[in-house]
């Protein structure tokens, strides 16, 4: 097999890894924080591409400039999902909360399909097929974009968590809710803000995706799975452990399709995810708890 | 359980038994449907209800079961009689395989569920590559003739798979009565109500946690074997999808986690609802794909809001039913 092949499918892989760690960066914060097992997050992301699409075919709008008003809309959306209908389970046992995310993922992808219909979609943009070259190297230019986006959007995440105030209560949240509550925070708008940043991550991953991948209705439940593992091989509660465990699993996907069969490529990813539960169930960046 | 329970018990019994005598074809296969939910929850209510053990990779062991007994038959004429013990054997292994590492490892709770998907997914893109059970192409069992009974091969008209599932179901509810007050039972409770209490007191966790995942996988293998000869198709995208594990643990979910009644219950409420829906939303003429979930979803939302330990509870509270 020739070397320039496999640098290739190597650097693309790991460019749809950075989106696909952006994407798991908001099921970690949520996960990580609120503790609720978003069985929704792939399905978000579902809506926010058919809302990139929609923009795009109404006015022209470049998923890059919609990942704005896309994201802000999520965050809001993802604020008032947690206020008026987690936060009420957020005491209830697992079984209960992962039944409540699934009728939303339901109620989402059902809607989906009520509103666009069971074909695929995508958007067409002039720079969908540029690349640059170097040499033998050639680097698709959405994906590299997408990458760059996704970098961007996680620093900001990062710095709001390290920097501000309201980010450092949402992580004493975190690290004990009982105390948070006794320092007197407003533990439930934290949790709500929390969802709301998960959420808009989410649609900033989905507005960058649908430049390299078809969106149909169905297409939540795989990402979801696809997220939670790669918040759990990355670690819970790590940020980088997220945007790590995305890069792996964009890299070994590609690999997979290069040198198996492309369709058998997620089995990779489950089969990490069993040997990382087992023998490092904190994840390759987790503390212990 | 009191008398009155009992007694109501008694001619649920005698109407499901005549049936098939009165009802027409399309309600004894909506019958059919709801009696092999009730048993596959309550299969996983062995695990989840009693046990505190949360599995959402159940589809795991329906698809492992249908696809080794559909393969032997389908590949060898062995019938299923002789196949069903293939399948418990394989799902036992299975179950006992993965509650052996997850619980050798210590991984509980949402670890653990997740544990349980990645290995039905895992084994669902195997089978999708598995050419020896047809691959993602399906593997197909030669339709039988409806009107007479093979009972050698489990052929026949509808009534049979009717009256087989209805004897799962009350095989299943008198067996878990029975498991619910033997020493397993309490000892399973104790476990699912507070693990480290009950291991001070001396519970081997371990042992116990594998019995209820062991006994929830044999039954449900047994479910995969009726899914295989009852529909006489297998497709891996299908039977070990995530979706598949949820429909199966919808039912004792929305009738009541841990009670006994409850996966029987919440399966006929779901399967008449969504079948209600279908029919009502065709009277008025709202074909459109997808709206008989969103408004599926929506009472499921509800349903779990309002009554978060299920309807059971609250009816045999409100009919005076006892535990």
């Amino acid at each position: 097999m020739p070397l320039d092949l496999v640098a290739n499918v190597i650097i693309a892989g790991v460019l749809t890894g950075m989106v696909y760690g952006l994407m798991a960066l908001g099921l970690s914060v949520i996960f990580g924080i609120v503790r609720v097992v978003n069985f929704a997050h792939g399905e978000m992301m579902a809506v926010a591409m058919y809302a990139a699409v929609s923009l795009f075919a109404a006015f022209h709008l470049d998923p890059f400039l919609a990942a704005v008003p896309i994201a802000a809309g999520f965050f809001v959306l993802g604020y008032l999902l947690q206020a008026g209908l987690i936060n009420p389970f957020i005491t209830r046992p697992e079984h209960s909360q992962f039944m409540l995310m699934v009728a939303v993922a339901t109620i989402m992808v059902n809607g989906m399909l009520m509103a666009f219909g069971p074909d695929a979609r995508n958007v067409q943009t002039d720079y969908q097929l540029d690349s640059w070259e170097f040499g033998k190297i050639i680097v698709d230019k959405p994906r590299a974009f997408a990458a760059m986006m996704a970098i961007a959007a996680s620093s900001a995440l990062f710095a709001f968590f390290r920097l501000t105030l309201t980010g450092k209560a949402i992580r004493a949240c975190a690290d004990n809710h009982l105390g948070a509550l006794v320092v007197g925070l407003n533990v439930k708008h934290l949790y709500s803000l929390t969802f709301g940043l998960g959420a808009a991550c989410v649609a900033i991953a989905g507005c960058m995706m649908i430049l390299f991948v078809d969106v149909t209705p169905g297409l939540g439940p795989g990402y979801t799975l696809l997220a939670f593992i790669i918040v759990i091989v990355g670690g819970l509660g790590s940020m980088t452990g997220a945007l790590l465990g995305g890069v792996l699993i964009g890299l070994s996907e590609a690999l997979a399709g290069l040198f198996i069969q492309p369709s058998a490529k997620s089995m990779f990813g489950f089969a990490l995810l069993i040997l990382v539960l087992l023998f490092r169930p904190q994840g390759l960046l987790g503390r212990r708890p | 359980m009191n008398r009155r329970a009992l007694g109501l018990l008694a001619i649920l019994g005698i109407f499901l038994l005549i049936f098939p005598k009165i009802a027409n074809p399309y309600l004894v296969s909506v019958a059919t449907l709801i009696l092999y939910l009730a048993y596959t929850g309550q299969a996983w209510n062995v695990m989840m209800g009693f046990a505190g053990q949360l599995s959402l990779g159940h589809s795991l062991y329906v698809g492992v079961g249908a696809y080794a007994s559909a393969a032997l038959f389908s590949r060898y004429g062995i019938g299923p009689w002789a196949g069903v013990w293939l399948s418990i054997a394989l799902c036992v292994a299975l179950g006992a395989a993965i509650g052996f590492l997850a619980f050798r490892f210590g991984i509980s709770g949402v670890y653990f569920a997740l544990l349980t998907i990645a290995f039905a997914e895992f084994t669902r893109v195997g089978f999708d590559h598995l050419d020896w059970t047809g691959g993602s192409g399906g593997l197909f069992l030669k339709v039988a003739q409806r009107d007479q009974i093979d009972l050698a091969n489990f052929r026949g008209p509808p009534e049979m798979y009717y009256y087989t599932m209805l004897f799962l179901c009350a095989l299943a509810l008198w067996g878990c009565s029975r498991l619910l007050k033997s020493k397993a039972g309490y000892y399973w409770q104790a476990i699912r109500e507070n693990e480290e209490a009950a291991q001070a007191l001396g519970i081997n966790t371990f042992r116990w946690k594998m019995l209820a995942v062991v006994i929830s996988a044999a039954m449900t293998a047994v479910s995969g074997v009726f899914f295989a000869f009852y529909y006489n198709n297998l497709f891996p995208e299908q039977i070990f999808h995530i979706s598949r594990s949820i429909e199966i643990i919808l039912g004792p979910v929305i009738g009541g986690v841990g009670t006994l009644f409850g996966p029987i219950l919440g399966a006929t409420v779901l399967t008449v609802l969504s079948d209600s829906i279908t029919e009502l939303l065709a009277q008025f003429g709202w074909e459109i794909p997808g709206i008989k979930q969103v408004f599926y979803g929506v009472v499921l939302l509800l349903v779990i809001m309002f009554l978060p330990n299920g309807i059971w509870p609250a009816l045999s509270r409100k009919l005076g039913l006892g535990k």
